[in-house]
């Protein structure tokens, strides 16, 4: 808020932008910062004034081996679904990248189309299809249903990498000998390689997030957000608070890091390697 | 093809679609030598270039290295090198990393490649920069690298697409002579794409001079300066006047002269092979054009208002216009300009001795 342009600056108008990004972000985070305050809440039910600090209900959880179960169904298709889903994404956005051919906007809209669809209808369809194909209500089929989703977010962020390259970079390997797998493996791949793990980061956060289409496909291999949906059914219970905040940390954590890459800093402590 | 001939282009057309980025070229790059292929931004050098390099297929014709056919050959299976205009040096790599990347992709082993890489990087005088990031390096310091990467192979020929087009005037003029210096030491035959009469002629041996797809004339800088072929040369290079008429017999009854809408002027051609009566290009260098008062006797002159001045440094140059709005030039010394006493809007006689005159026969 200060520099050599103070002078063209309004000090009222800097004060309400700021109040207006606080409320903008309270708006956003109440509901996740109350979950996170009442998993350490020893009452049942959520109220004010709030009761002693407790772990009870991550003890609760930590001991649950459907919980457990959960957890490992979704690290599983969450790890499998990002190195999927950054490879294909990877290669859908060489391909705009590198090559010009009649239909190319067909091409790309198709590519970024499927997180467009509302879940329901990408779920029952997934449930629909796989199903016939004899792939429901497995790991599998979540992995299926989450790679259709995620990869077209890992095409964006490489995409958007790739047009930061300078044009003349990989005909300028080939020039200097590399042949185009060589270019690709000494040149390509090393430019992208930030975006390529950010890619791989939020690919696997927004899996570990998906519920709809899990509900719809997993049967009995249920991944953890599935298993909150059990709970809640059954009861309400504070374990949900825990899972959720559990679940919380792990996405953000991932998320952040993507950012970190892909944000100037990153990306540069990356291509000295 | 005589045996000195590194490169020739015969036949070569490119097309992309329906519009021809190159006509018809049919020259020839000798061994050793500094070739400049000059012409505006759309006239097909850098299509050439790329061509040359196996970055661009020829729609027809043949190109040659070392008298072999390349036309079918990857660009990277061929020696042909090329410093890019905007460098593309590899962001991720350091410098060293940079310099070794061409032999690492032909298999060299590790340490043979440090020891050539090191060569290049202790000539380019980068060697201190070796372990720094590309984006940590000055203007002056990229060019060294980006040439020290594509020398390294020890190629026959280097292919340089505008290379100092972003550099400040002064870096600009200090690598002209790095670039003219390593050609001559190296022997290495340079091929140099540039939009700039300054850099094509204080560089090179010979300068192609190219206009929509077709060659315009290829000659040292002297030639083309002199001895323009075309009017179109005449008009890139921008330093001589240029007068359009017919030819016809001297009004003295001997010689040849040419009659144009600012008057009759004399001819120095004794051996006139031009049919009389063909129209054809007169260009008078700005440098060898004079100014006066009076009208001077016995040379070629035209009656002139003068429209204004420019400081160009050692010399100015005077702005002048004829009776029918033709713009005329004239370069002088400040000195000499001070004792003619000019004044805007004063009228004056331009002329020039006739064996100034230069005769473009076909316009």
């Amino acid at each position: 808020m200060s520099g050599a342009a103070d002078m063209n600056r309004n000090r009222a108008l800097d004060w309400a932008l700021v109040a207006y990004i606080v409320l903008a972000y309270a708006f956003v985070f109440a509901p996740i910062a109350a979950s996170f305050v009442f998993s350490f809440n020893s009452d049942r039910f959520p109220s004010i004034p709030l009761g002693e600090f407790s772990l009870d209900w991550y003890r609760a959880i930590a001991t649950d081996p459907l919980v457990w179960e959960g957890a490992r169904n979704t690290l599983m298709v969450g790890v499998i679904v990002g190195v999927v889903s950054t490879l294909l994404g990877f290669g859908a956005a060489y391909t705009d990248y590198r090559y010009k051919f009649a239909g190319k906007q067909v091409y790309l809209a198709l590519a970024l189309l499927p997180p467009t669809i509302p879940v329901i209808i990408l779920g029952l369809a997934m449930l629909a299809y796989l199903s016939r194909v004899n792939l429901s209500g497995n790991a599998l089929s979540v992995i299926i249903s989450h790679v259709v989703v995620c990869a077209p977010f890992a095409m964006a962020i490489i995409r958007l990498r790739l047009s930061q390259m300078d044009p003349a970079l990989e005909p300028a390997a080939w020039n200097l000998g590399a042949s185009e797998w060589m270019a690709m493996r000494h040149v390509i791949v090393p430019f992208c390689a930030p975006a390529i793990l950010g890619a791989l980061f939020i690919t696997m956060a927004v899996s570990f997030d998906e519920f709809a289409v899990a509900w719809f496909v997993s049967g009995l291999n249920e991944t953890l957000p599935v298993k909150v949906l059990g709970f809640l059914q059954g009861q309400v219970s504070p374990r949900i608070n825990a899972i959720g905040t559990f679940v919380f940390i792990l996405s953000m954590t991932l998320v952040i890091l993507a950012q970190l890459l892909l944000s100037g800093r990153g990306a540069k402590s990356a291509e000295r390697e | 093809m005589s045996r000195d001939t590194l490169v020739s282009f015969e036949g070569v057309v490119k097309s992309f679609g329906n519009f021809v980025a190159v006509q018809r070229l049919d020259f020839e790059i000798k061994k050793g030598e500094f070739l400049a292929i000059m012409g505006s931004s759309g006239c097909g050098k850098t299509t050439t270039l790329r061509m040359l390099a196996g970055l661009e297929a020829p729609t027809e014709g043949v190109i040659r290295l070392s008298g072999k056919p390349i036309n079918d050959l990857p660009t990277w299976s061929r020696d042909t090198p090329m410093v890019w205009q905007s460098l593309a040096l590899f962001p991720f790599l350091n410098v060293r990393e940079n310099v070794e990347f061409a032999l690492k992709m032909r298999g060299v082993g590790k340490a043979e490649r440090r020891r050539r890489a090191e060569q290049w990087l202790d000539r380019m005088q980068i060697t201190e920069f070796a372990e720094r990031n590309i984006s940590q390096l000055s203007g002056g310091q990229r060019q060294r690298v980006a040439l020290a990467r594509s020398l390294v192979v020890e190629p026959e020929i280097l292919l340089l697409d505008e290379p100092l087009s972003a550099l400040d005037a002064a870096l600009k003029v200090r690598m002209q002579s790095v670039l003219k210096n390593l050609q001559r030491e190296t022997g290495i035959t340079f091929v140099y794409v540039t939009h700039s009469q300054s850099e094509a002629f204080s560089m090179a041996d010979r300068v192609v001079i190219m206009s929509r797809g077709n060659i315009e004339q290829i000659g040292t800088p002297q030639e083309i300066y002199r001895t323009p072929k075309t009017r179109f040369v005449a008009d890139f290079l921008g330093s001589s006047n240029v007068f359009t008429g017919t030819l016809q017999r001297g009004s003295a009854g001997s010689g040849i002269e040419i009659s144009t809408s600012v008057g009759r002027f004399d001819l120095d051609l004794p051996n006139n092979s031009n049919p009389l009566g063909q129209s054809a290009t007169l260009t008078v260098l700005d440098t060898k054009t004079q100014l006066s008062h009076t009208r001077p006797a016995g040379a070629n002159a035209v009656p002139v208002r003068m429209i204004g001045e420019e400081f160009v440094g050692a010399t100015a140059t005077i702005y002048l216009e004829t009776s029918d709005g033709q713009e005329m030039r004239v370069q002088k010394g400040h000195q000499e300009l001070a004792e003619l006493d000019l004044e805007i809007g004063q009228s004056l006689f331009a002329w020039w001795r006739k064996e100034d005159g230069h005769l473009i026969a076909s316009s």
